[in-house]
């Protein structure tokens, strides 16, 4: 305690030393490591070698795999649309129109958490199967093409990125509406807005950083999934994540994984930057407060 | 007098079975500054959402210059509102808000700018156009608020407790500065508040409501000098009510309080009624060496508490019976605290029977 009464501008750096120690440990070291081993060339059996000549593993892994990156970020993109348009609406439900249930539905919208991310998807599975509840029905009474098929189709995959994710744009969206001073909304009424003015003019600007935040919060994890498209899709809808995960744990290849997953990263960064100013969300989230 | 600018029939609201406003029937002039003077709860705001459009009656009618808009919504009603947390928009800039009802209005480019100028100089705010609310005091806020809602030049403007969050001083410059600009602008105020001395200084004419309906619609000096309930008697400034049994002796009203003591007051101040009383305000009692000369009312009494308060000295003097009066007396010809009356001293308290009030049968009660 001495030593903390004699240098007080200590206690800042004693308060981060857990999180830098944690972060540093599993975070930033093996982020260094896998930068390096993207510059390796050689096999598990012989040995890599550390060389900046193998820069070259990033033009030759995104030449092979640029399908992958492009199917990911349309997957990604769809899902993300799909999910606000599911998000918004409920959202805005719950925060202005839900009353007493508010704390129920919140507590529904989290629930599936309490079940393992594998177990849902490939519950649905059985859910989209070519005779399930969903088109087996449809399919007896001839409304559908009895070959028609959702499961194993970039449908299936989307939708169940879509649903594994949207939780992650509800509840971030929810936030910021629940914060609109409900005064502003009478306010822009009684300046003449309608009903449908102030909520473009006062409810959605002020949603925005909660948009933001949550279309990166489904983003971001989306288009790096493989769980999706592994178990909801065919060889066709493989995504980049798909490959990244093939690389590492089953050809071995740590450089071309490395490198692989580094372009990912700076694709994601690249594209949320660009989304930011898009949005002017920095702006928003200081002058909302 | 003037047209009518706002006029109320009969309005009641309803939430669930609570009844928040009781058959309110009120006409406010054009160019009037009216107030709803009350405790919260008392129905005043939920009277003033009716007006703005906010809340629709139960039953009754709201007319705005003669035409009828019960039901009209908010964003249809030439009325602004002036609200209590100012609810200006945290996204827009001092300019964009002000902006915002003429843009809705559809009026475009240099006269929005001259006009959200004119506004921003009537409240004193010009440079303040490219800030953001949250860059603001509470007082410049205020301002903001008031220039939002002024720019429209409504027929009527509602201010729902606009100063009910600054401090004391600021408060009562505004509270000048509001009046100044409700006479430049000639706009009709509806004002709301729980301050009787804000609604005081500023009011053309006040209406003290309780349990959802005023007791006392008059001017500030008639509310002060006459009011006519004791609720009134309590809420605008502090009394002195003397109960007891009612007799009528010629042309006065008599109270025989349960000491024996019999005091008047002039029929002419208003009707007792079967359950009055008399009442008089604290600085029109007068204390005297016991013994002295009075001045018609007279009381005796000790005083128990005595703060010198700098205009005035406060006194609590106790009569017979535990009855405590309340005397406030200017502090003139007296260099030191020294000649106040100290506690434990007998005094008389005398008041002429012109200077004290008539409280009638309660209202609704």
């Amino acid at each position: 305690m001495g030593l903390i009464r004699r240098h007080p501008a200590l206690v800042p750096l004693l308060l981060l030393l857990p999180g830098i120690t944690w972060l540093g440990s599993f975070y930033l070291a093996p982020n260094l490591q896998m930068f390096a081993s993207s510059f390796w060339s050689g096999s598990l059996e012989n040995g890599f070698a550390f060389s900046l000549g193998n820069w070259v593993n990033y033009p030759n892994a995104l030449g092979t795999y640029q399908e992958q990156y492009l199917r990911s970020i349309q997957y990604g993109f769809a899902a993300t649309l799909i999910c606000f348009a599911i998000a918004f609406p409920l959202a805005y439900f719950i925060a202005f129109r839900s009353g007493r249930a508010r704390s129920i539905l919140l507590f529904l919208v989290v629930a599936p958490f309490f079940t393992s991310y594998l177990l849902r998807t490939i519950g649905w599975r059985t859910i989209l199967g070519d005779e399930s509840i969903v088109l087996g029905p449809l399919k007896s009474v001839g409304l559908i093409d009895p070959s028609a098929r959702i499961l194993d189709t970039p449908v299936s995959v989307v939708a169940g990125i879509a649903y594994n994710f949207v939780p992650f744009m509800i509840l971030p969206i929810y936030v910021s509406l629940e914060k609109i001073d409900r005064r502003l909304l009478e306010a822009a009424q009684d300046l003449y807005a309608s009903s449908w003015g102030a909520f473009r003019r006062v409810t959605l600007p002020l949603a925005a950083p909660g948009i933001f935040a949550g279309s990166l919060l489904t983003f971001i994890p989306a288009i790096g999934d493989f769980v999706n498209a592994e178990l909801l899709g065919n060889p066709g809808t493989t995504m980049i994540g798909n490959v990244i995960q093939r690389q590492f744990l089953v050809v071995r290849d740590y450089p071309t994984a490395a490198a692989l997953s580094f372009m990912l990263m700076l694709l994601i960064l690249i594209g949320v930057t660009i989304y930011g100013r898009l949005l002017g969300t920095e702006e928003l989230t200081s002058k909302a407060i | 007098m003037a047209d009518v600018d706002v006029r109320l029939v009969n309005v009641t609201k309803k939430f669930g079975d609570q009844t928040a406003v009781d058959g309110i029937t009120l006409d406010v002039s054009d160019g009037e500054f009216f107030t709803l003077l009350g405790p919260s709860g008392c129905g005043k705001t939920t009277t003033l959402r009716m007006i703005g459009g906010f809340e629709q009656p139960t039953s009754g009618l709201i007319e705005l210059k003669g035409e009828d808009v019960t039901f009209l919504p908010a964003h249809q009603r030439d009325v602004n509102t002036v609200f209590q947390s100012y609810a200006l928009f945290p996204h827009l800039t001092i300019f964009e808000n002000v902006a915002f009802g003429l843009r809705r209005s559809g009026i475009k480019g240099g006269e929005v700018t001259r006009r959200v100028g004119e506004a921003l100089e009537l409240v004193q705010l010009v440079g303040f156009e490219q800030r953001y609310p949250a860059q603001l005091s509470g007082g410049q806020a205020q301002r903001v608020a008031l220039a939002r809602a002024l720019v429209n030049r409504p027929a009527v403007l509602l201010l729902d407790e606009p100063l009910g969050a600054l401090d004391l001083k600021l408060r009562k410059q505004m509270g000048i500065e509001l009046k100044r600009i409700q006479r430049e602008v000639g706009i009709t105020f509806i004002y709301v508040t729980h301050d009787q001395e804000e609604a005081m200084t500023m009011s053309d004419r006040i209406a003290v409501m309780n349990k959802g309906r005023y007791e006392q619609l008059a001017g500030p000096e008639t509310l002060y000098e006459r009011p006519a309930t004791r609720f009134v008697a309590g809420f605008v400034g502090a009394s002195n009510l003397l109960e007891g049994r009612i007799g009528s002796e010629g042309d006065q009203w008599t109270v025989t309080l349960p000491s024996g003591s019999t005091i008047r007051a002039p029929k002419s101040l208003g009707d007792i009624g079967a359950t009055g009383a008399i009442g008089v305000r604290p600085e029109k009692l007068s204390l005297l060496e016991p013994g002295q000369e009075s001045k018609g009312n007279a009381l005796e009494g000790v005083v128990v508490d005595t703060s010198y308060l700098g205009v005035i000295t406060q006194y609590v003097v106790e009569g017979a019976g535990g009855l405590r009066l309340l005397v406030s007396e200017q502090n003139v010809d007296r260099t030191t605290r020294n000649d106040t009356w100290r506690p434990g001293e007998r005094v008389t308290l005398t008041w002429r029977p012109e200077h004290g009030f008539v409280v009638g049968d309660a209202v609704g009660a």
